[in-house]
């Protein structure tokens, strides 16, 4: 079971906008859900390490030196709100 | 040579015409956009015109697939067109550079069809959770083509693409290529890379063929294929891949893992599962019952460890780099506004499942049970693979299922997953091919007849080869007509 103030919790985590219809929603769903995941309490794990990635590969390095990579301009040609070589975005501080 | 000819063709069939000088790449080309556009299943988001198809390719290039056109998935970023991944966010993106899957073929001189249609962000099992709409599948347009790589398989069975690419993260390629009726390969994990694949659940994600027999998917694979230092975890396969010959099964032992496939089949898809094992009898196979005994917690492992890996890789659609942008007030109503504008419900549902699973005092619980089941997983296959050579199952427990009918439970389109999950669990390679007709379970008023069923076969990581011959073998004794699908 997920309560409502979780599911808003974690979308505040999320940096999800959620409305009224969409978080009773997903407490109903994610609950389900989780009842559902919840099985896997039935499986013993004592002493199993946990898997992450399936590939034997640990710390894949290449020589450091500098090469090029994406102009500036083409890097900023997709962006929202592209201002003077960077990326605008609105203040952090809320107005008023 | 009659159009007809060409446009009913396989890739490899299309490559020798060109090698023959029948048809020339140009020919080639331009019959195949003409027909493209013909598509009327919403199957590409985007196609592409005499200029775009061949943007970054190598003309010139020789080798055995140049000149072969190639539908791509709308998750890989294709140099200056449109890539969306299905999403409202990314709507009007078009990346700066070719992912190395798509710029592998562009070297090997293979063109640009467009791109397909799929779930948002390769979120789902029906292709329905499309911000542009559902692709629908040829044989029968009530029904999903599956997904997520929905509009790759339903333009390859409808003959609007000779081959494409998909990308499978729990069954994304097999279960689609199933519901079609054409052949979907998810190879081992690592081996062709994942950078400019729109990234899902970066420790599963992995890119493969969908294609009209077991041969072609083999000469895509031996092109995509390889080590790329653009992505650490990619290895390539050892040795590479050829196209198979196999003509018989002596001497390969099959196991069917019972208690996965006792979890309830539809009684026309277990009679093709049958057939198909009787088959691989008849050509010298052995079958045996084996275990694979946490294999049917697969689903709940993968909602917990997908989810939880796509909920950071979507961190980066925040409204600042590339994408939309909703509103303009403080930043971080920014950041809210535009995910949650902009996301569609079902990519919304998994970054907060994954958001749960990874908080603070639910990690435990959830995300680390769930990285320990997965080793029991991949601990079952090892030792499945010291008593058999293959591991076969049904690629799905029923038929493609009408559009809407699974939309209400997110849950029930979950389980659509069941067979395909535990080897992406595990990453290890599994096909998909074309075993048979069955008719849907409950049927239904104008319901189009029987649809096509798909057999898997999933051998140990990096048996590519040995998985190819196999399923080569397989696919000959079974004769499928995929005919029904072509529009």
């Amino acid at each position: 079971m997920i309560e409502r103030e979780q599911v808003l919790h974690v979308a505040r985590l999320s940096r999800l906008k959620l409305d009224e219809d969409e978080a009773s929603r997903l407490e109903t769903e994610l609950s389900s859900i989780l009842d559902h995941v919840d099985r896997l309490a039935e499986i013993d794990i004592e002493g199993i390490e946990p898997t992450s990635h399936v590939v034997p590969l640990e710390n894949v390095l290449r020589d450091d030196v500098t090469r090029p990579s994406l102009d500036r301009e083409v890097a900023l040609d997709q962006a929202p709100d592209p201002v003077d070589g960077a990326f605008r975005v609105p203040s952090p501080q809320a107005e008023g | 040579m009659a159009e007809t000819e060409l446009l009913a063709a396989t890739a490899a069939e299309t490559a020798a015409l060109i090698e023959g000088g029948q048809v020339s790449r140009e020919e080639c080309l331009s019959a195949w956009l003409e027909r493209t556009a013909a598509d009327d299943l919403n199957g590409y988001l985007w196609r592409a015109d005499a200029e775009s198809a061949v943007g970054t390719v190598d003309q010139d290039a020789g080798g055995p697939i140049a000149g072969v056109p190639l539908a791509i998935k709308d998750i890989f970023c294709t140099a200056g067109v449109p890539t969306t991944a299905a999403s409202k966010i990314l709507e009007g993106y078009r990346p700066p550079y070719d992912a190395t899957a798509v710029a592998r073929l562009a070297s090997a001189g293979v063109p640009m069809l467009g791109k397909t249609n799929m779930d948002e962000f390769a979120m789902g099992s029906s292709n329905e959770n499309s911000a542009y709409g559902p692709a629908l599948n040829p044989w029968d347009r009530s029904r999903v083509p599956g997904g997520s790589s929905g509009g790759s398989a339903a333009v390859v069975a409808a003959g609007l693409a000779p081959w494409a690419l998909g990308t499978d993260t729990g069954g994304s390629v097999r279960q689609p290529a199933a519901f079609c009726g054409v052949v979907g390969l998810k190879p081992t994990y690592g081996s062709i890379s994942r950078y400019g694949m729109i990234a899902f659940a970066s420790s599963l994600d992995q890119c493969g063929p969908i294609t009209q027999d077991v041969t072609d998917a083999a000469m895509l694979l031996a092109r995509l294929e390889g080590r790329d230092e653009m992505d650490s975890t990619s290895t390539g396969i050892e040795g590479g891949v050829v196209l198979p010959l196999a003509e018989d099964l002596k001497g390969l032992k099959f196991g069917i893992p019972a208690d996965l496939v006792d979890e309830g089949v539809d009684p026309g898809v277990k009679a093709v599962f049958d057939r198909t094992v009787e088959r691989i009898e008849t050509l010298g196979g052995k079958v045996e019952m084996i275990e694979l005994p946490h294999a049917k917690h697969g689903i709940s492992a993968y909602y917990v460890l997908a989810p939880a890996e796509a909920s950071t890789n979507l961190s980066r659609y925040d409204g600042v780099r590339y994408g939309q942008r909703a509103s303009d007030k403080d930043l971080g109503s920014m950041y809210e506004d535009t995910r949650g504008d902009y996301f569609g419900p079902e990519v919304k549902r998994r970054i907060m499942l994954g958001t749960y699973a990874l908080s603070s005092g639910y990690y435990d619980a959830y995300y680390g049970r769930a990285q320990r089941v997965r080793t029991k997983i991949v601990h079952d296959f090892d030792a499945a693979f010291s008593k058999v050579d293959f591991v076969i199952t049904p690629t799905s427990s029923s038929v493609a299922f009408g559009l809407g009918e699974k939309t209400s439970d997110p849950l029930t389109m979950y389980m659509a997953d069941l067979f395909t999950v535990p080897m992406s669990l595990a990453g290890i390679p599994a096909i998909s091919i074309p075993a048979g007709m069955a008719a849907p379970e409950g049927g239904g008023e104008g319901a189009g007849g029987d649809m096509p069923v798909g057999f898997q076969i999933a051998a140990p990581a990096f048996g590519e080869q040995k998985l190819l011959e196999a399923s080569f073998a397989l696919e000959k004794a079974i004769d499928f007509d995929g005919g029904g699908g072509r529009i």
